[in-house]
């Protein structure tokens, strides 16, 4: 334990994901010892971040107002709810012009070792948009590496009893990768031949 | 096939040496410790990704050196030949190269060159822990099909994952209460478990069941009498015989973690699937570990070893034979042996502390290495 603030820092940091305590202690000594300019201007980026991005109140995307661009787009079909890990994967899957639906955004993916389980994704969110019968397919574009498989696993579990049509992108992305570096033409496919998931 | 060309910057005891290589035997001599296996070692590590010594890279990085490269030019079989070159950052990402452009990943190189490495260590696979026998099963499974590297590092992925999660759900559990919902997540685990452990287990039993005849014919030639040899897989999913085909294996597994998961979620680790397995080498009607002497269990060893030589050359692609310094660990009859079985391959590198270990039927070329120093012998 160190004196007040300092641990109060440590702490803080330490509630950051994939920072462990010790991790929290380096960083925490790391700020102590920068240039007061440097720290700053970190917490200014941290104040400008806060203020001016929002994440759409629907589907977690990035977003300028209360909800995104894409939900409020009447031109989307509402029947159709393509759920990725990231914001950034939503843009990677806008790329290709093949998905016409709307998105929901889980902040992540399952991973015991990260710390990272079904309570810290949005996936409750996710339930209570399922739950009046408008969607009626669920594509799960989670990344095609262990933990995005996992992720799919488990929400195409969760969803059988809703007789919902759920899929999952077509083999044939980089397999162990990252959706967001899957070039278009390959993404675009994927959709294409997006499988029904059987579990 | 065969290496042409070995070059090695800041790897081991090397700071830079070039070695010009021939098809046939090539001897190491020098006294210990002057760097003959650390050659033999970067030929082994860009075979298979890895080093027969240590299963960390840090070691293989010279003193005060940030990387180390190990670079290969390889003759195949067709003629054509293939520059492999591998970048080794400990702690970070390794990068390949093949031909001069950058591979997407190291695990391309697989398959480009195949060896088959002898070293003392290797008595270890007949003495040692199940984990000896399991690193030599899937080592010789990747030479032969790159592809199920993957599938073991996904394996190992899944577990140790799944691992993380029952030693939490354990710990929370100890501590009264915790997070009611950390196990809701193990069904997942247990079905990806299921499907990556199937999977190594079907390739590992297949090739028990290819390598079994070729051991058995080697350790005949390399001993007299003893044998037979018999690979007995023992998997800890089931005490019966496993299934032979993919999807029974699948069913086996699938059933034993349903049925182990209340002492996994007390202990908090994964207690079944090919992690676990062992592979029982037999000599006649006893296990060697334990039974057989010490000069049979150097020739179950070499057998292994033999088998594997010789199930890769099967599949075609005759790889380069590499013995490092096993000739002064064996008797003199199991030596001209063992020389004989070995002396007609395609490339044979052999290490020694003296030139009288090298038995006469792998006279070849020599170099002797020295201090750093890596000198061609000219026939007198
Ligand atoms: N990372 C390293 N940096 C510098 N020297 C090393 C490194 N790893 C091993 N060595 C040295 O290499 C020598 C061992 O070389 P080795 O090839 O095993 O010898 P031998 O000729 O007996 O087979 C030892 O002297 C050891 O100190
Ligand atoms: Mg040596
Ligand atoms: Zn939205």
């Amino acid at each position: 334990m160190y004196e007040g603030v300092v641990q109060d820092l440590i702490d803080e940091l330490g509630r950051l994901p994939g920072v462990g305590p010790k991790s929290a202690q380096r960083i925490a000594f790391h700020l102590l010892a920068a240039d007061p300019a440097d720290v700053r201007r970190l917490v200014h980026a941290l104040v400008e971040v806060k203020d001016k991005v929002r994440f759409c109140a629907t589907c977690g995307n990035v977003a300028e107002s209360e909800q995104c661009r894409i939900c409020l787009d009447p031109r989307r079909d509402v029947a159709v709810i393509c759920v990725v890990e990231e914001s950034k994967d939503v843009v990677a899957i806008e790329k290709t012009r093949e998905f016409r639906g709307r998105y929901h955004v889980l902040g992540g993916a399952i991973s015991p070792i990260e710390g990272v389980g079904p309570d810290d994704l949005r996936i409750r969110e996710l339930m209570t948009r399922l739950a009046d019968g408008v969607v009626t397919e669920l594509i799960l574009a989670t990344d095609p590496n262990l933990e995005g498989e996992a992720t799919a696993t488990y929400l195409a579990r969760l969803c059988k009893p809703m007789g919902l049509r759920v899929t999952r992108l077509a083999s044939g992305l980089p397999v162990g990768g990252d959706l967001e570096y899957a070039d278009e033409v390959t993404l675009g496919r994927a959709f294409e031949g997006r499988r029904l998931l059987d579990v | 096939m065969h290496v042409a060309h070995l070059s090695l910057v800041d790897y081991r005891s090397y700071a830079r040496v070039e070695v010009p290589l021939e098809p046939g035997v090539t001897a190491f001599v020098g006294p210990n410790g002057q760097g003959k296996t650390n050659l033999v070692e970067a030929i082994g590590y860009l075979a298979t990704l890895g080093s027969h010594r240590v299963a960390s890279d840090a070691p293989l990085v010279r003193l005060g050196a940030e990387r180390a490269y190990v670079r290969a030019s390889i003759v195949r079989e067709d003629g054509r030949s293939a520059l492999a070159e591998l970048e080794i950052n400990p702690g970070k990402a390794n990068r390949a190269r093949i031909n001069r452009s950058p591979a997407t990943r190291p695990r391309d190189l697989l398959g480009l060159l195949r060896t088959v490495l002898f070293a003392p260590e290797d008595l270890a696979l007949v003495k040692g822990d199940p984990g000896e026998r399991r690193r030599f099963l899937d080592e010789l499974l990747t030479a032969r099909t790159p592809r199920l590297l993957g599938v073991r590092q996904d394996y190992d992925r899944v577990l140790k994952q799944r691992n993380t999660l029952l030693r939490t759900a354990a710990l929370a559990r100890r501590a009264g209460g915790g997070r009611s919902g950390a196990l809701s997540t193990l069904d997942v685990w247990d079905e990806h478990l299921a499907a990556a452990g199937a999977e190594l287990t079907y390739a590992r039993l297949d090739l028990v069941a290819a390598l079994q005849p070729l051991v058995d014919k080697a350790y005949d030639a390399l001993s007299t009498g003893g044998g037979p040899i018999v690979l007995d897989y023992r998997s800890s999913m089931s005490e019966d015989p496993l299934p032979t085909d993919r999807a029974g294996i699948h069913a086996v597994l699938t059933s034993a973690i349903a049925a182990g998961r209340a002492a996994e979620v007390e202990r908090g680790q994964t207690l079944v699937g090919p992690h676990r397995d062992d592979l029982v080498l037999r000599l006649g009607p006893l296990p060697a570990k334990g039974y057989a002497s010490h000069g049979e269990s150097w020739s179950y060893a070499l057998a292994l070893r033999l088998g594997s030589y010789e199930l890769l050359r099967a599949d075609g692609g005759e790889p380069v034979l590499v013995l490092d310094d096993v000739f002064a660990e064996l008797d003199v009859t199991r030596r001209a042996r063992l020389a004989e079985m070995v002396a007609h391959g395609e490339q044979v590198l052999v290490t020694a502390a003296v030139a009288e270990d090298v038995p006469p039927a792998l006279a070849g070329a020599r170099y002797d290495v020295a201090a750093g120093e890596v000198r061609r012998v000219e026939h007198e």
